[in-house]
């Protein structure tokens, strides 16, 4: 395990410019370039919040709702986004793999730092958002960091996962999306935790990126968040992450005979 | 000398049933729903690589052989690690870099300037090597008018160039080279292996695995010939050159039955029966490479006696040029009479310089005295040439540059003071 951690460690330039060469890449000859990366979460949200804030009448813990989903569309786009590109990196990069040697983790990873550019952007996008409605910024607004980093572990974890799967069965490929589909339904982004009756609440938290959402909001507006949400949040991304790197290290070798 | 590569052991299997099939886990359930009790059946198992041995020596540069399938890429798969071997094991100290391919990792929509620190990086160069050797790289590679340019616009060879040059500025321990050399012009080819031929002075280990055999025998001192994933034959280049390329020719390459030619002309007084090819100490020669001596030995049988017979033997290229038509008659050779019965005539020749390739034979008997043929076998034999480095150097010269080399040399000292190039070729000298 050391071994494969100081290996990692000596090639993290390769890393650098993975997730260098995967932006590059994401927005040559596109006109609108970065600005998608707002455009995904802010049409979502508008969206939303037709439907569920103005229809539907769905609370918002007393935010503004546009505020409300954005918040949570901001992680979980990058989430989303990211898990599928994760997944994904290791069959799209298969001509590297049967050609050259480097530690194979390095494309997961690169496919996950590459996203949080995205993330950069549209979280400038939110801070305006949190500006125009003039929410008084709290002091643990410093913790949101904490929550990105969540984030990005869960996506590697997961990913790395799905991404060692792929190799052999193709089918995540199209598991991936069908995922992160539902799991935009079964996360608090277009409604409060509190909306659902409490037996939910307690099913509801097991799924990690509910702590997430829930945790990253409570930093943002001052809200409530229970604790018990957050430790189930962390357990899961811990264990995900854990099984993940390890599932992924016990078949990295045979990735270049069969992907 | 310090040991740069141990292979101890080596061997990879493949089962063909688990790469193939399977790949969607529908099948495996399928089958599960199927027969869910019955044990799967036995996959086909091919074994790619078997109990591999060899070392290699520090500043070695070994030449790696053998035909298509034999296991060669998994080898050089393995050693670089990118798979891993079923058993046994590879040590090999110091940085080792290995070139499968020319340009891995590149990026189309990327510019050359980008690939090339990507393609460095993953290739194992730190940035601030690719930040020093970046100017060096751009002219060997040729490309510096389009350097900004991204690189689905570059043509086929410039992608290639700045890949190589690339791969030419690793400075590894230990290089590892896959048939990189096959492609590319002529210019480009000769800037690959002069940088080769500065890795080999640079007191680097090389493995190459090349199926030009004239780079091969003109880089590589030792060479190893793998064959149905074992090695065959490991030592020095030119013997195992010799004895791989045997095996490429069957017997019908060193001698042509000639009796049941169907469409031969002439009275049939005297048929040719039989011709053989033969190196100069008579041994039947299965390989025949450029600019070696050979001697074509033609059997006949008499049915009568003949009087004043001559021989005659005619090299045509592929395409129907004459290249040599030449009989005793021409060479002045009186033979008065030849007793019924069976015999041979030699035509030996000292040089064949012809250049490597397929050449067609047209063999005929005729009378000296009268107009009259007793035999004539048009384009019957084929003789191929096969590769030596021509000139002494590793280019890789077939019959597209003609049809025979000349024992000749090139002389530069007419360029000017302080061009110390010597650049003489020898190939009068073999």
């Amino acid at each position: 395990m050391d071994e494969w951690i100081a290996e990692i460690w000596r090639a993290r330039e390769i890393l650098y410019f993975l997730a260098w060469r995967d932006l590059k890449v994401r927005y040559k000859q596109a006109a609108l370039g970065v600005a998608w990366a707002v455009l995904q979460p802010l049409f979502t949200m508008i969206i939303f919040t037709f439907f569920f804030g103005r229809l539907a009448g769905i609370p918002s813990q007393g935010v503004p709702y546009p505020l409300f989903s954005y918040s949570a569309l901001v992680l979980w786009t990058y989430f989303a986004v990211t898990l599928s590109q994760v997944g994904n990196s290791l069959i799209s990069n298969s001509s590297l793999i049967t050609k050259i040697y480097f530690p194979r983790v390095l494309l997961p990873a690169a496919a996950a730092l590459g996203g949080l550019l995205d993330l950069v952007v549209s979280s400038v996008f939110l801070v305006g958002m949190l500006v125009y409605y003039r929410v008084t910024p709290h002091w643990t607004l410093l913790l949101t960091p904490i929550f990105v980093l969540q984030t990005v572990l869960l996506v590697l974890g997961v990913g790395m996962l799905l991404a060692a799967v792929n190799v052999r069965y193709r089918d995540v490929k199209y598991t991936i999306p069908f995922l992160t589909q539902i799991g935009l339904f079964v996360t608090p982004i277009i409604y409060p935790l509190t909306f659902l009756p409490p037996r939910f609440q307690g099913w509801l938290a097991w799924n990690p990126m509910t702590g997430v959402i829930d945790g990253f909001r409570a930093c943002l507006f001052g809200s409530h968040v229970g604790v018990r949400v957050l430790v189930c949040s962390w357990i899961v991304t811990l264990g995900l992450l854990l099984i993940g790197g390890l599932h992924f290290r016990s078949t990295e070798r045979v990735f270049a005979d069969i992907v | 000398m310090t040991v740069s590569i141990i292979v101890e052991d080596l061997s990879k299997r493949y089962e063909l049933g688990a790469l193939q099939h399977e790949t969607q886990l529908r099948d495996q359930l399928a089958r599960f729903l199927r027969a869910p009790f019955r044990r799967r059946a036995p996959k086909e198992i091919i074994w790619a690589l078997r109990d591999v041995s060899f070392t290699v020596e520090e500043g070695e540069v070994v030449g790696i052989i053998g035909r298509n399938g034999a296991g060669k890429s998994t080898l050089l798969k393995i050693l670089s690690k990118i798979t891993y071997p079923t058993s046994g094991r590879v040590r090999a100290r110091g940085r080792v870099a290995s070139l499968l391919e020319v340009g891995t990792g590149f990026h189309e929509e990327l510019t050359g300037r980008e690939n090339i620190f990507l393609n460095g990086s993953i290739l194992g160069m730190k940035k601030r090597e690719v930040d020093a050797k970046l100017d060096a790289i751009i002219a060997f590679a040729g490309v510096e008018r389009f350097i900004d340019t991204p690189i689905k616009r570059y043509s086929s060879g410039m992608r290639l160039r700045l890949g190589f040059a690339v791969a030419a500025h690793l400075e590894p321990d230990v290089l590892i080279v896959d048939e990189v050399l096959a492609v590319g012009d002529a210019g480009f080819q000769k800037k690959c292996i002069s940088a080769m031929e500065d890795l080999r002075g640079g007191g680097r280990t090389v493995l190459f695995v090349s199926h030009n055999m004239a780079a091969i025998e003109n880089l590589c001192s030792r060479t190893i010939w793998i064959a149905n994933g074992s090695v065959r034959l490991d030592g020095p280049t030119h013997s195992v050159i010799e004895a791989y390329m045997a095996t490429f020719s069957t017997a019908g390459n060193a001698a042509s039955e000639l009796s049941a030619v169907d469409g031969r002309r002439g009275g049939g007084e005297i048929r040719y029966t039989r011709v053989e090819f033969l190196s100069s100490d008579g041994q039947l020669q299965t390989v025949t490479r450029a600019g070696k001596a050979i001697v074509v030995r033609l059997h006949y049988r008499a049915n009568e006696p003949i009087e004043r017979p001559s021989f005659g033997l005619k090299i045509c290229t592929e395409l129907g040029t004459v290249v040599s038509d030449s009989s005793t008659w021409l060479h002045g050779l009186d033979i008065p009479l030849i007793p019924a019965g069976e015999g041979y005539v030699e035509l030996e020749i000292d040089f064949l310089n012809l250049l490597p390739g397929r050449y067609q034979l047209s063999l005929w008997i005729n009378s000296c005295v009268q107009s009259h043929l007793y035999d004539g076998l048009e384009n019957s034999v084929h003789l191929d040439v096969e590769e030596t480095p021509i000139y002494g150097s590793s280019r890789r010269i077939d019959n597209r540059y003609g049809v025979v080399f000349f024992p000749q040399r090139w002389r530069l000292a007419g360029i000017g003071s302080g061009a110390a190039i010597d650049a003489d070729s020898t190939a009068d000298a073999r």
